[in-house]
């Protein structure tokens, strides 16, 4: 499709408002050999009922359907694991469904919980993703991982997705980086951000306290793009509780608005075709008029340098949420930084930044808790957790652990969940002394991006404290 | 299935799938056990082989071991988008959903192919069978809607490089490892064994 009609372009209407009221997630690892993904989930349970001052048997009973996110069934030669875990957790004979969408597939989990609850087909459901890439060796894996390209077109081209992907980079660096040496240093702090967040997270895989040069020096994975520059690849879970307003209230005296949106694009990238750019609310046909000449070769939209998936996902959200403009309206975001690269592709599909813009996001400092600029607070603090580069990438997990991370800022409570030396502990975790309290004051408004690949999929969850939604500038 | 040693093939047969030698190789189990000698798991080794039809887009992986490349083309007058040639091969236009016409696209290809954008990299999944780096490209082709990915066999590429395809007509695979290219002006000494130009 390159051409949208106005019924494809409705904003989502729901029958009724939808509340996220707890969440919780295990710790995360490259291999976690000691412990099968019924014990990850119960973890991840666990954490999201004691949030919200209940026993697991107690939160179990207010759930009237399961949403399951779970990539990978080959990683761990098990179909319909789903319903292993769903009877492991007890929950049976509730209905309950697996969701595949690659690595968006966490945030399209949210997506079909949040429809059950908006319809009101279910009052309460759980939303939960996991994932074991750690039962096959790497390079398996990486075959594995191919299998989710065209199996005629593309996997056979080494088995390697990140090749599919890197090509992408290639043409972004190329077009928008101009191969200046600046951005590739403005890739590289991301990486620092990221995996420097992550040494305050006792759940994070890789926390590291880098700099620009260590990033630069790591070995190359596919220039420009070089190891510190990628995501993990991970083992672990994270789940949601998604109510309706009674049951919200029934459980919590402090639930969250919740709104969750989708968008696709070809999964070849070698499908896509020209199109007008989709505006956001914040944007005017005009500013893009000049585009291609500011940047020669970025004559093709979305091309290989946008994901048109995550614009549609954004234009959905903020029309349901009456965003106008991310930078201003939001108070911190968790992205998809499968790459660096990647990263700052999605700021510009998100608004977050004009098209061609998305290095300043980085540059100006407003993507830092704390501006390295000014001292001050960041104006858009991003990736907090640590990210995919940072946290984890356990991908039926990730979308949802970036929205519990969000939703631990707006309610106040991201101290409380990083900072306690007993969850340090029995990760067998050491808290480094320089731990730094990265809550956001008076966060009201955040959104998690979840994405898929070359993007063949992205979901937008924007949480919203119910005091302090927005009226509409967007119509 | 046979339990012979042949490794399986398949034929089609009065419209059945015909199965013929072995499809499937079974080894023993090994257990995994911590330093402590603690049973931590089990591997659980296997062998098989799948079946996998190419349908409406045969003539594409048929044709390369004869040299040529077809794309398709919507011909629906009533198409939003008539006129849309889509290479990946596409049996349906993915507009109106009409069947697309097939259409010769090697003459589009050695006049016009392009490097759109590349990536060199010496990392491969198992059972890879490029030679290391690969070096993929992906290519534009004039009056072509999309931009092939495949993958340069001779030099370094380039964004704007001007490439033509060879392909794989000795001992072909019929996937779309067959098909590969080279900078315009290579020599036909230069190219990988079993591939040429293609006349």
């Amino acid at each position: 499709m390159i051409t949208f009609s106005q019924k494809q372009l409705k904003i989502p209407q729901m029958s009724k408002p939808v509340y996220l009221v707890t969440g919780g997630m295990s710790k995360f690892g490259r291999a976690i050999p000691e412990m099968r993904t019924e014990e990850l989930v119960v973890d991840a349970f666990t954490e999201a009922a004691e949030f919200i001052k209940k026993s697991p048997a107690e939160l179990k009973k207010y759930i009237h359907s399961c949403y399951y996110g779970h990539f990978a069934d080959h990683f761990g030669d098990q179909l319909l694991g789903e319903a292993l875990i769903h009877d492991r957790l007890g929950l049976d004979p509730l209905g309950n469904v697996g969701i595949k969408t690659g690595g968006a597939t966490g945030g399209s989990t949210l997506w079909e919980a949040f429809k059950a609850v908006a319809s009101g087909y279910s009052d309460c459901v759980l939303a939960m993703g996991w994932e074991r890439m750690d039962e096959v060796p790497t390079d398996e894996g990486n075959n594995y991982i191919a299998c989710a390209a065209d199996k005629d077109w593309e996997t056979p081209l080494g088995h390697i997705y990140t090749g599919y992907y890197a090509v992408m980079a290639q043409k972004y660096w190329q077009v928008f980086g101009k191969s200046e040496d600046s951005f590739r240093k403005t890739m590289a702090e991301i990486a620092v951000k990221n995996r420097g967040y992550a040494r305050m997270n006792p759940h994070a895989q890789g926390p590291m306290k880098i700099t620009v040069e260590d990033v630069l020096k790591s070995p190359v994975v596919a220039y420009p793009l070089r190891a510190l520059d990628c995501c993990l690849m991970s083992v672990g879970a994270a789940c949601a509780i998604l109510c309706d307003e009674k049951t919200a209230y029934e459980l919590t005296d402090n639930p969250l608005l919740v709104y969750v949106t989708a968008g696709s694009h070809t999964l070849r990238v070698a499908d896509r075709r020209n199109m007008e750019i989709p505006l956001l609310p914040n944007e005017s046909a005009d500013q893009y008029k000049d585009l291609g000449e500011r940047f020669p070769g970025s004559d093709r939209y979305p091309g290989f340098t946008g994901f048109l998936a995550a614009r549609m996902a954004a234009y959905y959200a903020y029309g349901m949420a009456n965003i106008y403009d991310p930078t201003e309206d939001l108070d911190l975001v968790e992205l998809h930084d499968a790459f660096t690269i990647s990263d700052i592709q999605t700021y510009e599909d998100v608004g977050i930044r004009p098209y061609g813009e998305g290095r300043t996001y980085v540059e100006s400092g407003d993507c830092y808790h704390t501006n390295p600029n000014t001292g001050k607070p960041g104006k858009l603090p991003a990736n907090l957790s640590g990210g995919l580069i940072g946290n984890m990438h356990a991908v039926g997990a990730t979308g949802i652990m970036q929205a519990v991370e969000v939703g631990q800022h707006i309610w106040g409570r991201w101290a409380e969940m990083h900072e306690n030396q007993k969850k340090w502990d029995a990760y067998g975790r050491t808290k480094p002394k320089d731990w730094q309290n990265l809550q956001v004051d008076n966060a009201k408004r955040g959104m998690a991006i979840s994405h898929a690949g070359v993007g063949s999929h992205v979901t937008a969850t924007i949480l919203v404290h119910p005091d302090h939604q927005l009226k509409g500038r967007n119509s | 299935m046979s339990n012979s040693n042949k490794r399986g093939t398949v034929k089609v047969i009065n419209g059945r799938y015909r199965p013929d030698g072995s499809f499937h190789y079974n080894y023993p189990n090994t257990p995994i056990y911590d330093e402590a000698g603690k049973l931590m798991g089990v591997t659980n080794p296997r062998d098989l082989t799948h079946i996998h039809a190419y349908g409406g887009e045969s003539q594409f992986f048929s044709s390369l071991k004869d040299g040529e490349i077809w794309g398709t083309k919507c011909e629906n007058p009533d198409c939003e988008h008539t006129g849309t040639v889509n290479l990946p091969y596409k049996i349906y236009c993915p507009d109106c959903l009409k069947k697309a016409i097939p259409v010769n696209l090697t003459a589009t290809a050695i006049k016009s192919a392009t490097v759109h954008t590349f990536m060199v990299t010496e990392r491969t999944g198992a059972f890879n069978t490029l030679e290391k780096p690969i070096r993929f490209i992906n290519i534009e082709f004039e009056g072509v809607d999309t931009i092939l990915m495949s993958y340069l066999s001779v030099g370094e590429p380039k964004v704007g490089m001007r490439v033509v395809p060879i392909f794989r007509k000795v001992e072909p695979t019929f996937t779309i490892l067959d098909l590969s290219w080279v900078p315009l002006g290579t020599s036909v000494e230069k190219l990988p064994d079993g591939f040429s130009f293609s006349k």
